[in-house]
């Protein structure tokens, strides 16, 4: 018979205001095994947790329950104060009567009733658990990030700099990603190239960092601590040891109808390319379904002109097998498509386009140098019109939108808007908005300025239909402020589309075992504790993969998700959770279906021989956990017919004396 | 019936529901009729939320929608105005003697070749 | 195969024309049409209005029968097509409706929405296909710059109708380039004509047909197409300088068989 302590907290008037604490303590007394029982106002505090560990040293306790808020809070905290106190951790039980009992109930009677009932249960549980020890595994003092656009550059390099190598795996030629096509940043428009191709450059010198370009993740296997990690490199039919980036190849290929996928599609580039300028690594890739080498043999230009003899038309896909102590996903976002809006004529004019092909369009090294030239017939517009939200902020139902706040349209339109009147004073520019939100440091400021000092036009209101007339572009729009409708000319419209995570983080998280919202934003361990957390141990999250981010709040976070990884890297061994699957290999019948639902592959068969009381040996088939491996959900247990599943710290036999106890 | 009672019977038979409505005038931006309508499709959602529908009753913007539904296809709340200002107009036609068309009209408003559709949808949007 | 079709009552009296190419193109291109018995007029617009039954009850009627034959049912008048589909979606997905409307019809079976509403374009598109269609026109209509006019009522709500991409569709340019001829794309395309407001408001529906009439000439249309009686009237009464013609009569005049009006 176990010595058990309760232990009743007030939290204050989280729980005091709506249950007895002082009743649910008198009344747990009596409950058997039950030697020691009382309440405090605070049992989280310092003078709370003395009390618990002079209390199990007094009554000689053996068990404890904590009657408080939810175990997810301060679980950790009573199985440390027991644990000094000399008595094994996972003898301590928490009744959850804040979060599940007072918090939900809005009378005493009921608070209290309910609160003994689950003081009750947990008596009944801890009377039955036994001390638990967690295994120790290694860790791989190597990280992966995943994703090399500036979450990732950052990430790298700051898990790089407390000395731990580090691979980025990033799907285009070149890392760099969205910040690489931006043209100034917002709120003090420094240019985007000029802050992270310094940042590229250090990850390309870094002798911690390798990058694998042009490269995927395959499959994934493990566990935190021991990630297996299969990595494809695709073939991009140059040497990358070899090639060293003179550009001979582009120039010389005789392929110039390829789509430039950098500058959005707005213009051409050559089947074999090096994607821009300042590019990390700086090799050319063969574009395989446009050049005539690799689809008909005839040309292969290239390899005669590349001096180092880089060219490989033979080159296959390569896999890469690495392990990993920790993995960053930093696989970033996309604007949606504007497929399904075309209200705003975005299919049927060319002068219609999305915030993100606007960058390029003023970027020195886009596809009109730099000089804002619309798309159909590279006149200089006039007038320009800046659509807000579109595709944001939808309802659930929309079939086209987000229901969300894309929150970096605001500022980035209001940028663009300046940057217009501020290098052609000639032209008018009108921005429609909903809202204009600008909660970031020196944000509202400048929004004013385009306002007041660059004389944007902001117009409350949204634009319902965009007529393509001639060479104009007829705007139909709302003015709420004024209460009309107005008719604009544009010659050119730019549509802030909303952004939505990469369509590669979907099957990323599956392979991962890490949890995403509805939109695909991988969900954080705790939205304001444990921000750059997945809740797979080991899965870390960098940008805009977890949520809307500008560049401040993307490197901000890729820097906390590194100090994450360092901590991690920074351990010889890491402590299991104790509370893992095991098979009562007497009563496994072999039938595999704990092997099916075991969502983290932990499961695995073995013939096994036994003795027989004959004396004869038989082979049967047993179900072996890996514990290393399980995560202790319990689903093995659920689903195992003969009952030989069995969890540790939940075994059958204490969930049913939890269920006997409410049901008493 | 009462204001609330108004507001709510709108609300029951339009199926539409004036809170979702995130105020950006998307509808009426895109309204062909706008410049007809003394009050607009914002105003009709903004007004049947808040229970000022009296001068909706009374407008003649009732008989200015076309029913194009453009309003009910772009709006991003998934909100529907038309089906908002249809059920404000029912709420006006369906009282005694408020027919917005008489029957007895019709004759001089035709023309040998104006379609029995348009008499028909006409009675139906104006008349009870 | 053999088709329901619903032919509504503008199809009787001002617009005779859309109903006969209609049923000369069907035979021409293998399609049996069957006139439903007894039916009734639409009513013209769709009432939103979740406690309108009995306007409704037309369209039931005609789906019902439909299903009854096992075959789908065919419109070709942009309204009549509007309400019937409508109708449809509304007993499919508004089981309290369902449930009234069955009730006021005391049928044996009752209709639970099983019968599928085809318009003769997508009948064209879907089932005969645009590519049979081009072998099977003459170059009549070459050199013939057609703008296509949807309106409202084919497109929108386009959640219901489902008969292309509502903002920018291309079924009606997609039939234009297969009968022979050359598709304007007009933006005002899928801007409403005036509809029935023309006998409350005349001025508004003028406004509104001369903006489409206008922009299509603007683009260098000989033509505009319509399937909707109501557009073609709103359209010619403000504009007598662009032909209006019905979608079969065009489709008739491309397969070369016009002749015998």
């Amino acid at each position: 018979m176990q010595r058990v302590g309760v232990f009743v907290c007030w939290c204050g008037s989280n729980i005091a205001a709506t249950v007895d604490v002082k009743a649910v303590a008198e009344a747990l007394k009596a409950e058997p095994g039950v030697v020691f029982s009382t309440d405090y106002q605070y049992m989280c505090s310092q003078a709370g947790q003395d009390m618990i560990k002079e209390a199990i040293r007094e009554h000689q306790l053996t068990g404890v329950v904590i009657c408080s808020c939810s175990p997810r809070m301060h679980e950790a905290t009573f199985r440390k104060t027991a644990e000094s106190a000399g008595i094994n951790p996972y003898m301590v039980e928490i009744a959850n009567i804040r979060e599940q009992c007072s918090w939900v109930h809005k009378d005493i009677p009921t608070g209290t009733e309910k609160a003994i009932i689950l003081g009750r249960a947990a008596i009944a549980k801890v009377s039955l658990n036994a001390p638990l020890t967690p295994g120790e595994s290694p860790v791989t003092k190597r990280a992966l990030v995943i994703g090399g656009g500036i979450a990732g550059i950052q990430t790298a390099l700051d898990i790089a700099d407390a000395g731990f190598p580090v691979d980025i795996v990033e799907k285009k030629p070149t890392i760099g990603g969205k910040m690489a096509q931006i043209d100034k940043t917002f709120p003090t428009l420094d240019c985007a190239a000029c802050i992270l191709t310094p940042k590229m450059v250090d990850v390309a010198q870094n002798d911690k960092i390798r990058i694998f370009s042009y490269s995927e993740v395959e499959a994934v296997s493990g566990f935190v601590g021991n990630f297996d990690v299969k990595i494809k490199k695709k073939a991009r039919f140059v040497d990358e040891t070899k090639c060293t980036g003179c550009g001979l190849c582009t120039e010389k290929c005789p392929q110039k109808k390829v789509p430039n996928d950098f500058n959005l599609g707005m213009d051409m580039k050559r089947a074999i390319y090096i994607p821009f300028a300042q590019a990390v690594p700086k090799v050319a890739t063969i574009e395989a379904d446009y050049c005539n080498m690799l689809k008909n043999g005839k040309c292969g230009v290239c390899a005669k002109v590349c001096t180092a003899g880089a060219i490989d038309y033979k080159q296959q896909d390569e896999i890469i097998e690495e392990k990993y102590g920790a993995i960053v996903v930093a696989t970033g976002f996309n604007p949606i498509s504007m497929e399904k809006f075309d209200e705003f004529a975005y299919n049927q004019s060319k002068d219609v386009i999305t915030s993100l092909e606007f960058e390029r369009l003023t970027n020195a090294a886009g596809p009109t140098a730099g000089k804002l030239l619309r798309p159909s017939d590279g006149k200089h517009p006039e007038t320009i019109v800046f659509v807000q939200c579109v595709g944001s902020r939808c309802d659930a139902c929309n079939e086209k939108g987000k229901e969300y706040c894309s929150k970096i349209c605001c500022m980035y339109t209001a940028k663009h808007a300046m940057l217009t009147r501020d290098k052609y004073p000639d032209t008018d520019v009108y921005v429609f908005y909903i809202d204009v939100r600008t909660p970031g440091k020196n944000f509202d400021e400048f929004y004013r300025r385009a306002v007041e000092e660059y004389g944007v036009h902001y117009i409350k209101g949204m634009v319902g239909k965009i007529l393509p007339e001639g060479d104009k572009l007829k705007v139909r729009a709302s003015d709420l402020i004024e209460n009309k409708q107005i008719n604009i000319d544009a010659d050119l419209v730019v549509l802030a589309a909303a952004i939505e995570p990469d369509k590669s983080a979907r099957p990323l998280a599956t392979m991962l075992t890490a949890s995403m919202d509805t939109n695909d934003f991988f969900t954080e361990a705790h939205p304001k504790l444990r921000p750059v957390e997945s809740p797979t141990a080991g899965v870390f999250l960098s940008g805009a993969c977890q949520g809307p981010k500008d560049i401040p709040e993307t490197v901000s976070q890729a820097g906390a998700a590194a100090s994450k990884v360092i901590g991690l890297l920074a351990k010889d061994k890491l402590l299991g959770n104790p509370c893992v699957a095991g098979s009562d290999e007497m009563m496994c019948n072999g039938c595999s279906s704990c092997e099916r639902v075991c969502p983290y592959g932990a499961i695995s068969y073995l013939d096994k021989e036994f003795r027989m009381p004959d004396r004869t040996t038989k082979v049967r088939r047993v179900a072996q956990v890996n514990e290393a491996v399980c995560q202790g959900c319990g689903a093995c247990t659920v689903a195992c017919p003969s009952g030989a599943m069995d969890l540790k710290g939940f075994k059958n036999n204490q969930i049913l004396a939890e269920v006997d106890a409410i049901c008493r | 019936m009462n204001k609330k009672a108004i507001r709510d019977e709108i609300i029951h038979i339009s199926g539409v529901n004036p809170k979702k409505c995130m105020k950006c005038g998307k509808c009426s931006g895109t309204c062909p009729s706008y410049n007809e309508m003394e009050y607009h499709p914002h105003q009709f959602v903004y007004m049947v939320e808040s229970g000022d529908i009296e001068p909706l009753m009374h407008s003649d913007s009732l008989y200015k929608c076309l029913s194009c539904f453009a309003c009910v296809e772009r709006c991003p709340r998934g909100v529907e105005p038309a089906k908002i200002i249809e059920a404000v107009r029912l709420m006006t036609v369906r009282q005694q003697g408020a027919n917005h068309l008489k029957s007895d009209a019709i004759p001089e408003l035709l023309d040998e070749n104006l379609p029995q559709q348009a008499i028909v949808s006409a009675m139906r949007k104006y008349s009870k | 195969m053999k088709v329901s079709y619903y032919p509504g009552c503008t199809l009787k009296t001002k617009a005779k024309d859309l109903d006969f190419y209609l049923r000369k193109c069907a035979g021409v291109l293998g399609v049996e049409v069957e006139e439903i018995e007894n039916w009734q007029c639409c009513g013209g617009v769709f009432t939103t209005a979740s406690d309108e039954i009995a306007t409704k009850l037309s369209s039931v009627r005609a789906l019902s029968e439909a299903r009854d034959k096992g075959q789908k049912l065919l419109t070709v008048c942009s309204a009549c097509h509007n309400v019937i589909k409508q109708t449809n979606y509304q007993i499919k997905n508004d089981a309290d409706f369902a449930a009234r409307a069955n009730n006021y019809m005391q049928q044996d079976v009752p209709y639970e929405g099983e019968a599928e509403v085809v318009h003769f374009l997508e009948l064209l598109r879907d089932e005969i296909g645009f590519d049979a269609i081009r072998e099977k026109v003459t170059d009549a209509l070459k050199d013939k710059k057609i703008a296509a006019y949807y309106g409202c009522l084919l497109l929108r709500p386009g959640k219901v109708m489902q008969l292309d991409d509502a903002e920018n569709p291309s079924i009606m340019e997609e039939l234009i380039e297969a009968m022979g001829a050359t598709p304007v794309v007009s933006p005002y395309r899928n801007e409403c004509c005036g509809g029935y407001v023309v006998l409350d408001d005349a001025k508004s529906a003028e406004k509104k047909s001369t903006a489409i009439t206008e922009n299509a000439k603007t683009m260098g249309a000989d033509m505009i197409v319509t399937a909707c009686p109501l557009c073609k009237y709103n359209l010619e009464k403000h504009d007598q300088s662009i032909p209006v013609v019905y979608v079969t009569e065009l489709l008739a005049e491309a397969l070369g068989i016009k002749e015998g009006v």
